[in-house]
């Protein structure tokens, strides 16, 4: 339960990404392409490829078979009796052993990944696509084949499989096979959620259709991924086995020669060294290509994040001298920039200035990529650790936020600033109580015994209007409702008393009878607080409701600030009109009938007019 | 009138509980509708009512506990996979998501093509019809070759539309398909819902949470509340004067785009919350001055 | 949460019954075998059969089983069949050494994971670049190969750590670490690469979340939203990981016995299979399995303790 539990968080953060990177304009390039000029992964390949083909074609590079024994070529040295590589402690020919182990390798690879992926796959699609009771059995079943050690059960089960490397890889794949059981039950699970499978669906396509049109595209290529790395563990174990014993002496394989040639280190330690750098070079460029493969398929690993207050490339601050004093908050011709897959960076804040007194609350209005959340989020100085603050300035009180350290702004923040964010659930730790967070926070913000914390926020609770504030306090988040879990966080954001606080979209994801009675919340505590709060939000009647003055953005640009009520009603900028505009209206429903049977004469009133 | 286009009676629908032997959880408790041709009813109501359980269980998505689900007539409640798969050439959908309602891997004419291809369409047939639906939907024709992350939501929500246009069908469920969109975008795609039901005739089942989005599509408006559909009439009337204590209560919270109004409306809510509501309250309304 | 441990506790069982009647029944192809190489050279059907017989291998199948799972309930898992020592303490004696080596490996793999993880996922830059280094160091190098280097330099060359043999903890402590040590950096080189590598994605994916955010607007430090609220989210799934891992490293640990001479669970598990040793075969099974089903008993209950989602859901 949980491994899925968190697949499908996994899942749920790639798709968030695969929408992010939609937003770009992206230039399209096809896995194929971008393998073809990875040289990780052709140098990997054509390795692998020249490997294969050696061991097939062995009979034409050697004339001894690989339990040739002859007992002048003992120890022979490289180049010797017609040897390459020498002979070894039993007069074999170490080249023609060599080549004879690739192939051992290779057919070890491919039962074992065969049989896993037959295994894997038909389970994965069936155990993910069809109900819960089938999936029941197969994740039974599967994990019953998990829990027990490969190697060991590879070992006890010696008396049965004579020491047959091919049996003995048979049964690996089968041991293998969870592992891709998992992956592709996880990826289906996740597809059979996404809308599209719903649409197909309705659009009236079998199952088998969409399982392989929909689904298996989606299956293949962290299947192909996965096949890399089954193929090398498969040759890992196989020469494994082989290094303790395991199987027939006559045949040749990398573990068998190793052994012989570890035993026979101190004479001969070139005897040691070629088994090795063979099955190192096969096994790495395995890894390698299935690196290679994974970046081609999924994109490259994620970047770490790193938690910092943002980079600032401008060196002085705009001009001093030309901020006016007043205003608790001032932003002036603040400028943000993100890099772009090229290195050059692009601006999605350009030049924004606003200001803000205390007790007054200012509405930043725009539609999504305006860049008002972005400014926001400057001002508490938590943009994310790519972004680049390319000018510009943002003074709380008088004093200058842009270039403070994260420690320095760990002493702004909570005490001065304060944030409500949008998204109530994914706002709170839900391996902490709501308590426990919203005590760190206090005691973060002004140093008090822990007890004297715990009577702050459970007064705190109370003022927010939750009915039972010890019950919350004890609660884990995913035990409350949305509505619930605003009012903590807006307790947690008012808990210091803030001179500023900023609410981005506070209401956007809640019920609008539950959005009413947070706006409320919020008026009543900025009264009570005198705060001056930054509400960005994209809902003009959340605007009317408890903005002061509005500024209302466009592509990274503020075109226009104004009083609320000159706004509404004598909007000054084309922007603002065309918005104002496109708001439906509270009091014109539809007039038109139903269309049913003048279909005919009304497309042909339509062509008359 | 004759029998209804879509004609849902005494709906009940109740989902698995979690864990082993745990109670199954009812969310549709008895929900009865009818939609004619040509017409659009609204479905309204908040997150946990039930209303997008209506839709899917509508397009067969989630299986009825009880009640009968009747289209043109026949009962549609049970259907077999093949009768469901006969009936997507009358029933749609369009959903909220226009990003995971496209297949990301397939180009929008495959998209748009598929359903046509495996209702027994030539490629050459199914390719004329896709330009003419990107056409309806006011999308250029070179969108055909193109992929889904190629468009903004707006647009993808458009050749949604147009994937549930495609065979033709007479009635189209409409799952919140503007709650996604930018304001601007979103009057747009409306007026865009509109229009293609004047010119086809094809109903909706619209549902959303949003009175505003509800009343500039719909004909008439059901109020989904906790499972039940607790008020049902024209569009004009529940939206702006409704009866049920529980759809006013909605239509007060919804803030209105003007500072003076909303402010009036503010006072009233509160006013409302205060004392228990009836029918006196209804009447003396502020609300009844604006419509 | 007693409730919930007594659940897992006899799923274990029944687990082990499960998989010790599977072994069984594999092995009961080859008892012709067994027996005839008891009696040794010159074996005639007749002497063979005789031999089944006395061993109680010509009865029912299944009666066989039930008669060896009634005495493996009271701790009797029989006598071996060449050499006579009872399996049980034999086992027991050479388990030390065994969990010696895996348990050290898994606690040190998750100490380096952690730390490497972490750091590789707040700092970047040349941590970063080590983290993916080692962890492409584990995954490109078979256990084997790894092992035989380190003993060639540390142990032949440099004489740093003694190359074979094994000194029990109750005898020598200080011997006791540098006997285990080239086995141990051996056998967690692949489980140090697969677990920082989930770390460090996990712990990428978890600071990104908006919660992170929020914590930080409320002036708690770095450090805690780190180590207290991020890496805690991230455990989870790295938890699955290390379960495997253990798996993994029982195997892995058979090897590397073999490599460093240990006189470990592994080895004995050879030999015995090699002869085909039944009632050896039987009770490693027996302790593979209630091993593996202990660890993830453990695991589970520190993904219960980290995150309350997970002990509801159970």
């Amino acid at each position: 339960m949980t491994t899925e539990h968190h697949a499908t968080e996994h899942h749920a953060t790639e798709h968030h990404a695969t929408e992010r990177r939609a937003a770009e304009p992206g230039r399209r390039r096809s896995p194929l392409r971008k393998l073809l000029t990875d040289p990780q992964a052709v140098i990997s390949a054509v390795l692998l490829l020249a490997v294969v083909l050696l061991g097939l074609l062995s009979p034409l590079f050697t004339d001894h078979g690989p339990n040739d024994a002859s007992l002048d070529a003992v120890n022979a040295g490289a180049g010797t009796h017609g040897y390459l590589l020498g002979g070894d402690e039993s007069g074999r020919d170490i080249f023609a052993r060599l080549l004879a182990s690739i192939n051992t390798s290779v057919v070890s690879a491919l039962i074992g990944a065969s049989i896993a992926l037959a295994i894997g796959v038909t389970f994965g699609l069936v155990g993910g696509y069809f109900g819960r009771r089938v999936r029941g059995v197969t994740e039974w079943v599967f994990s019953l084949v998990m829990t027990f050690p490969g190697l060991l059960l590879l070992i006890v089960l010696l008396p049965v499989t004579d020491g047959d490397y091919r049996a003995t890889m048979l049964i690996f794949g089968v041991l293998l096979s969870p592992g891709i059981y998992r992956l592709v039950r996880n990826l289906v699970l996740g597809v059979k959620n996404e809308l599209y499978v719903d649409a197909a669906r309705v659009s009236g396509l079998p199952d088998r259709r969409i399982l392989r049109r929909h689904v298996l595209s989606v299956v293949r290529g962290p299947v192909i991924i996965a096949t890399a790395f089954l193929a090398g563990s498969s040759i890992a174990v196989q020469s494994g086995l082989a290094f303790l014993g395991v199987g027939s002496s006559s045949v040749p394989s990398f573990g068998a020669m190793i052994s012989e040639g570890f035993a026979n280190l101190y004479e001969e330690p070139l005897q040691f060294l070629w088994p090795s750098l063979m099955l190192g070079i096969i096994t790495a460029s395995l890894v390698l290509l299935g690196n290679s493969l994974r970046d081609a398929l999924e994109g490259g690993r994620p970047k770490p994040s790193r938690i910092a207050a943002p980079e600032r490339r401008s060196a002085t601050p705009s001009s001093d001298t030309s901020v006016s004093a007043a205003g608790l908050l001032t932003v002036e011709d603040l400028a943000i920039a993100y890099p772009t897959p090229s290195g050059e960076l692009k601006e999605v804040v350009s030049g924004v200035t606003l200001s803000l007194e205390a007790g007054q609350t200012l509405g930043l209005v725009g539609e999504s990529g305006s860049g008002k959340t972005q400014t926001a989020f400057a001002v508490l100085g938590v943009l994310p650790s790519e972004a680049v603050v390319t000018r510009g300035s943002i003074r709380l009180d008088g004093h200058e936020l842009l270039g403070l350290s994260e420690g320095e702004l760990c002493g702004v923040r909570g005490t001065s600033i304060a944030y409500v964010p949008q998204e109530p659930m994914s706002n709170l730790d839900p391996n902490f109580t709501v308590g426990a967070q919203l005590v760190e926070g206090v005691r973060a913000a002004s140093p008090m015994s822990r007890r004297d914390a715990r009577e702050r926020v459970l007064a705190l609770l109370d003022r927010v209007g939750i009915p039972d504030p010890k019950r919350t306090y004890a609660s884990y988040p995913h035990q409350i409702s949305g509505g619930m879990a605003q009012r903590v966080l807006i307790a947690g954001a008012v808990a210091s008393r803030p001179l500023l606080l900023i609410a981005d979209e506070p209401t956007t994801a809640l019920d609008v009878t539950v959005q009413a009675e947070i706006l409320d919340l919020l008026r009543d505590l900025q009264k009570e607080l005198n705060m001056a709060v930054l509400l960005v939000t994209h809902n003009f009647g959340v605007v009317a409701d408890i903005c002061d003055r509005v500024a209302v953005m466009q592509q990274g640009r503020i075109v226009e600030t104004g009083d609320v009520l000159e706004l509404f009603t004598t909007p000054r900028h084309a922007y603002t009109r065309m918005l104002l505009d496109s708001i439906l209206d509270e009091h014109a429903p539809r007039t038109d009938g139903p269309t049913a049977d003048g279909l005919e004469t009304d497309a042909f009133e339509k062509e008359a007019r | 009138m004759t029998t209804a286009l879509l004609d849902v009676s005494d709906l009940r629908v109740a989902y698995p509980g979690r864990g082993f032997r745990a109670r199954p959880h009812e969310v549709l408790h008895g929900v009865s509708l009818a939609v004619d041709q040509g017409e659009t009813l609204g479905i309204v109501g908040e997150s946990g009512s039930g209303k997008t359980t209506i839709g899917r269980a509508v397009l067969g998505l989630v299986k009825p506990s009880g009640g009968r689900i009747g289209f043109l007539g026949q009962d549609i409640t049970h259907c077999t996979p093949k009768e469901r798969r006969a009936l997507a050439r009358y029933i749609q959908v369009v959903f909220q998501d226009p990003y995971s309602s496209l297949n990301p891997s397939l180009t929008i004419g495959d998209i748009l093509s598929e359903p046509l291809v495996v209702q027994g369409a030539t490629a050459r047939g199914a390719r004329a019809r896709v330009h003419e639906l990107l056409d309806q939907v006011g999308l250029p024709a070179d969108t055909f070759a193109r992929l889904p992350r190629e468009f903004s939501g707006g647009q993808r929500q458009r050749v949604a539309i147009a994937r549930a246009l495609a065979p033709g069908p007479k009635l189209i469920v409409c799952d919140e398909p503007v709650s996604a969109l930018d304001l601007s975008t979103q009057a747009r795609v409306l007026d865009l819902f509109v229009d293609i039901q004047r010119r086809t005739g094809v109903a909706y089942l619209f549902i959303s949470h949003d009175l505003a989005v509800i009343r500039h599509v719909s004909h008439r408006v059901s109020v989904v509340h906790r499972g039940d559909i607790v008020e049902t009439g024209p569009a004009g009337r529940v939206t702006s004067e409704p009866e049920h204590p529980y759809t006013q209560h909605l239509l007060l919270a919804a803030p209105v785009a003007d500072p003076v109004e909303q402010r009036n409306r503010r006072v009233e809510r509160q006013r409302l919350a205060a004392a228990p509501p009836t029918a006196e309250t209804h009447r003396n309304s502020p609300l009844k001055q604006g419509s | 949460m007693i409730l919930y441990v007594l659940r897992r506790l006899v799923a274990g069982l029944v687990l082990a019954v499960l998989v010790t009647m599977i072994t069984f029944a594999l092995l009961s192809t080859s008892f012709d075998d067994v027996a005839s190489s008891i009696v040794g050279s010159g074996a005639t059907p007749d002497l063979v059969e005789a031999q089944k017989a006395q061993l109680g291998l010509d009865r029912p199948l299944f009666t066989q089983y039930l008669d060896w799972l009634s005495h493996a309930i009271r701790g009797d898992l029989g006598l071996s069949y060449f050499t006579s020592e009872p399996v049980r303490s034999a086992i027991a004696a050479r388990l030390g050494v065994t969990l010696s080596i895996v348990l050290a490996a898994l606690l040190v793999t998750v100490v380096i994971s952690v730390v490497l993880g972490v750091l590789a996922a707040t700092r970047g830059g040349a941590v970063d670049r080590i983290a993916q280094g080692v962890s492409m160091t584990g995954y490109l190098v078979p256990n084997l190969l790894i092992a035989i280097a380190l003993v060639y330099v540390l142990a032949i060359e440099l004489h740093w750590f003694p190359a074979t043999g094994y000194t029990p903890l109750s005898e020598d402590p200080v011997r006791w670490v540098t006997t285990i040590t080239i086995p141990v950096v051996a056998l967690m080189m692949s489980g140090v690469a697969s677990l920082t590598a989930q770390i460090r994605g996990a712990m990428i994916g978890e600071l990104r979340k908006d919660y992170v955010r929020t914590l930080r607007t409320r002036g708690i430090p770095t450090r805690s939203i780190v180590l207290r609220h991020a890496l805690r989210g991230a455990a989870g799934p790295a938890l699955t990981v290390l379960s495997l891992e253990f798996i993994q490293m029982l195997g892995g640990a058979l090897i590397i016995e073999q490599v460093f001479a240990l006189p470990g669970f592994g080895q004995y598990a050879f030999n015995a299979s090699l002869q085909g040793d039944i009632p050896i075969i039987m009770g490693i099974s027996l302790f593979g399995v209630l091993l593996v089903v202990g660890v993830n008993l453990v695991v589970d209950l520190v993904n219960g303790w980290l995150n309350p989602k997970a002990r509801i859901l159970s």
